[in-house]
């Protein structure tokens, strides 16, 4: 096989990060050559505090909050650092018999790493909530979790959508199970964001984490949404910045930029969405058709209570997920067998793991993810290469395994 | 207008958003993707890396970005005291940026032992008073490379050898340093002597929204955010590449930029004497000679620093009282304070902060517009 020169690739990877819309990299560049410190009290200085305040007001209108819900951080991964440290120390400090922490089996790495840091640093007891076979929480087992003792419960984070799955979760179930014992709940909604109507405040979400780069917006910025009557602890401090909960110059261009980017988002939502859910029809359609014993995971149905539109993950029994990720790469087509983070670690997905599959299918698993600037030629370009990549990639597991 | 603020920001290089560019467009990738496009972004990131590294005269593996100077500033404290390599006493001084000292403070609230060393009327922190308080316990000391605020250059190189002695892990803020490499010392780490340095990519002509920590390999630290483990497990999230890339575009121009950095110190020597002959009673805060280049603040007893300020805006020349953080808040400067300057007179600080290309006619601009501003007055 040799490497394809037909053309510009086909980008399916959309769920590590996604290009940039047009409109927001030019907010991007056009803040960038303009010098200003938003705490300065000079004109400047008070531009700049304009610009991210604006920006403030069309994040939370589009997310369904207030504006001063909105505090902005440098991404998803800090968001979740500072909602799940931060409320549990919060918690914790005001009452230190409250040291558990509930998340679901299924969480990306940007959560449980902060999660198994409070267990491993601060003390903290932690729970998982198992997930079914479609990769859905559990909600009655999480019930069991929290009525066990509800007053030892910190936090309990459930994400809204799964970034591997794309599968939706019962979010409103898990807040009205939590709230009737008053524990705070977050949610990491960095994949839905994009792609479902959010409402944060109809949500009864305490903490709700989001990105810019998964939308069409900039790396390095991002936001959670926390309500006004809770406090998280900050995780950075300093000069004071964002009601205190995360000190540092506010990066004026990247949060003009990131609210540019919601705001296209959310202007186009329901058409784009429609339009990749058909891609992804045609998508999974035609890899079922070229490859008959490819099984597509999480749960089939459409729809914002069950499945993003833009994911599709599948199962090539036989193959080394890797193999395929890597065969395809030559071809010029770019998907991922996981979460970016990762990638190339050949650890079976913890996700799949959690929903019941074995090490075999985890391994040979792909994640293929469209978005904005997807077209049906990056998808036909896939279903062109794919017999034979797949063909290969059996061979060379069936070598192996001589 | 006159722009004299840059220790609060500095314009965006212009070849600074052109190494950007194509990590804003084509190159998207996230780095830790398998597949071409990712690829090129982690050769982008890790090409930016090895060139911060040159710059520091450090290893590439020793540099972790950031989304900035007080994050950098918050994984050093923070982290190096909780990989608790000593015990829990932490020395920083007394004027350090706010970053270091509410890290430092966090780290009271969880049973940490603080020293805060005083400084004397220049600013300056002495060794000796350093060497006395350090203990066997003694996990970590913060000293800042340069004031923000009254541009005083601390004596790091000296300050890390009595560190050493005890063998003490000190980290440097050289947050307003670093736009200067060729101010002896630099940011060269191993001048400096320290373990770990931060610093900020909005302050030397890079974007906002990034940074990075320097750490010596070997230092133990605790990662400030945790997730999937990017930068080797120190610092979690889909790294800024086009960050990383201006970042290190801004340091790379830094150290060959012109005019010297003892250039630009004559040029602030001149301003600081046109402002001391024609302002009655305004004096210069912080060090005289060991001081940034581009740095002169001032107190001016009976005056209202605030009303200075808009009155000189409205004449076209931008300044600062002192730090941006701080800017509208009645407290006076902890700084001023703690270089024992009376509260009411630290209330009249007015601070000029400029790069290299601020010419001798901008300052002498700037101090005859604070001349008349203060004869109105």
């Amino acid at each position: 096989m040799t490497s394809s020169d037909s053309g510009p690739t086909a980008y399916l990877d959309h769920a590590a990060t996604t290009p940039m819309h047009p409109e927001a990299a030019q907010v991007l560049a056009e803040q960038l050559a303009r010098t200003g410190n938003a705490s300065s009290l000079h004109a400047s200085g008070r531009a700049a505090r304009r610009v991210v305040e604006e920006s403030r007001e069309v994040i939370a209108e589009c997310l369904g909050g207030r504006p001063s819900e909105v505090v902005f951080t440098s991404g998803g991964t800090e968001a979740n650092n500072l909602a799940i440290k931060g409320l549990y120390w919060a918690r914790h400090d005001e009452d230190a018999t409250r040291d558990r922490v509930l998340f679901s089996s299924i969480e990306h790495h940007a959560l449980l790493d902060p999660v198994t840091w409070l267990a491993a640093h601060e003390g903290a007891r932690i729970d998982t909530t198992p997930v079914d076979r479609q990769g859905r929480v559990v909600v009655e087992r999480l019930r069991e979790q929290v009525e066990s003792d509800p007053a030892s419960v910190a936090v309990v984070t459930t994400m809204w959508a799964n970034n591997e799955m794309g599968t939706v979760q019962p979010v409103a179930d898990v807040v009205a199970l939590a709230r009737a014992h008053d524990v705070p709940v977050h949610s990491d909604a960095v994949q839905a964001a994009g792609y479902l109507p959010l409402d944060f405040a109809a949500s009864g979400l305490d903490a709700m984490t989001v990105t810019a780069h998964k939308l069409g917006g900039p790396v390095g910025v991002g936001a959670l949404l926390v309500r006004r009557e809770v406090a998280p602890v900050p995780l950075v401090h300093g000069g004071g910045q964002e009601r205190d909960l995360r000190s540092g110059t506010v990066g004026v261009a990247l949060i003009a930029s990131f609210a540019r980017a919601l705001e296209v988002t959310k202007q186009h939502q329901a058409a784009t969405s429609a339009r990749i859910e058909a891609l992804r029809t045609r998508l999974v359609e035609g890899i079922v058709r070229v490859v008959p014993d490819a099984v597509v995971n999480g749960d089939p149905e459409p729809g914002p209570d069950h499945r993003l539109p833009n994911i599709a993950h599948v199962t090539f029994p036989g193959c080394e997920g890797d193999a395929m990720l890597m065969l395809l790469d030559a071809q010029g087509v770019e998907v991922s067998t996981g979460s970016a983070c990762q990638a190339g670690v050949p650890q079976p997905s913890h996700v799949l793991l959690a929903m019941g599959y074995d090490d075999d299918a985890a391994r040979g698993s792909l994640r293929l993810s469209l978005g904005h600037t997807s077209t049906e030629a990056d998808v036909d370009r896939l279903l062109a290469v794919l017999p034979r990549v797949h063909e290969r990639a059996l061979r060379a597991s069936l070598v192996r395994s001589r | 207008m006159i722009y004299l603020d840059e220790a609060a920001t500095t314009p965006l290089r212009r070849d600074v958003l052109a190494a950007m560019g194509p990590y804003l467009g084509p190159t998207f990738g996230n780095p830790s993707s398998h597949h071409e496009v990712g690829e090129a972004a982690r050769r982008g990131l890790e090409q930016a890396r090895a060139d911060a590294a040159t710059v520091l005269g450090a290893r590439p593996a020793e540099v972790t970005f950031t989304s900035g100077g007080t994050e950098g500033a918050n994984a050093a404290v923070k982290g190096i005291a909780l990989a608790e390599p000593r015990g829990r006493h932490v020395v920083v001084s007394a004027v350090e940026h706010p970053a270091v000292l509410e890290s430092a403070r966090w780290l009271g609230r969880l049973g940490y032992e603080v020293t805060e060393l005083g400084v004397d009327e220049r600013g300056l922190v002495r060794p000796d008073d350093l060497a006395a308080v350090l203990r066997d316990d003694t996990t970590l000391v913060s000293i800042q490379h340069a004031s923000n605020e009254v541009g005083t250059v601390q004596p790091v190189a000296e300050l890390a050898a009595v560190a050493a002695e005890r063998s003490v892990p000190i980290h440097t803020d050289a947050v307003q340093s670093a736009a200067w490499p060729d101010h002896d010392p630099g940011v060269d780490v191993s001048r400096l002597g320290v373990q770990a340095l931060s610093l900020s990519a909005h302050k030397i002509g890079g974007p906002k929204g990034v940074g990075l920590l320097w750490v010596r390999r070997g230092t133990r630290l605790e990662p400030l955010v945790h997730g999937g483990g990017q930068q080797d497990g120190r610092r979690s999230g889909t790294e800024d590449v086009a960050g990383a890339v201006g970042l290190a575009a801004a340091l790379r121009l830094a150290s060959a930029a012109t005019p010297a950095a003892a250039e630009v110190a004559d040029r602030r020597d001149r301003f600081v004497q046109a402002v001391i002959t024609g302002v009655p009673g305004a004096a210069l805060t912080g060090h005289p000679t060991s001081r940034l280049p581009g740095h002169a603040s001032f107190v001016l007893p009976g005056r209202s620093g605030e009303s200075v300020l808009l009155d000189l805006e409205r004449r076209g020349v931008v300044c600062s009282s002192g730090s941006a953080c701080h800017a509208g808040s009645d407290e006076p400067s902890h700084v001023l304070v703690a270089m024992g300057v009376a509260p009411e007179v630290a209330q009249t600080a007015v601070r000029f902060t400029f790069g290299r290309s601020t010419t001798d006619e901008q300052l002498a601009e700037a101090a005859e517009a604070l001349a008349d501003v203060c004869r109105a007055r």
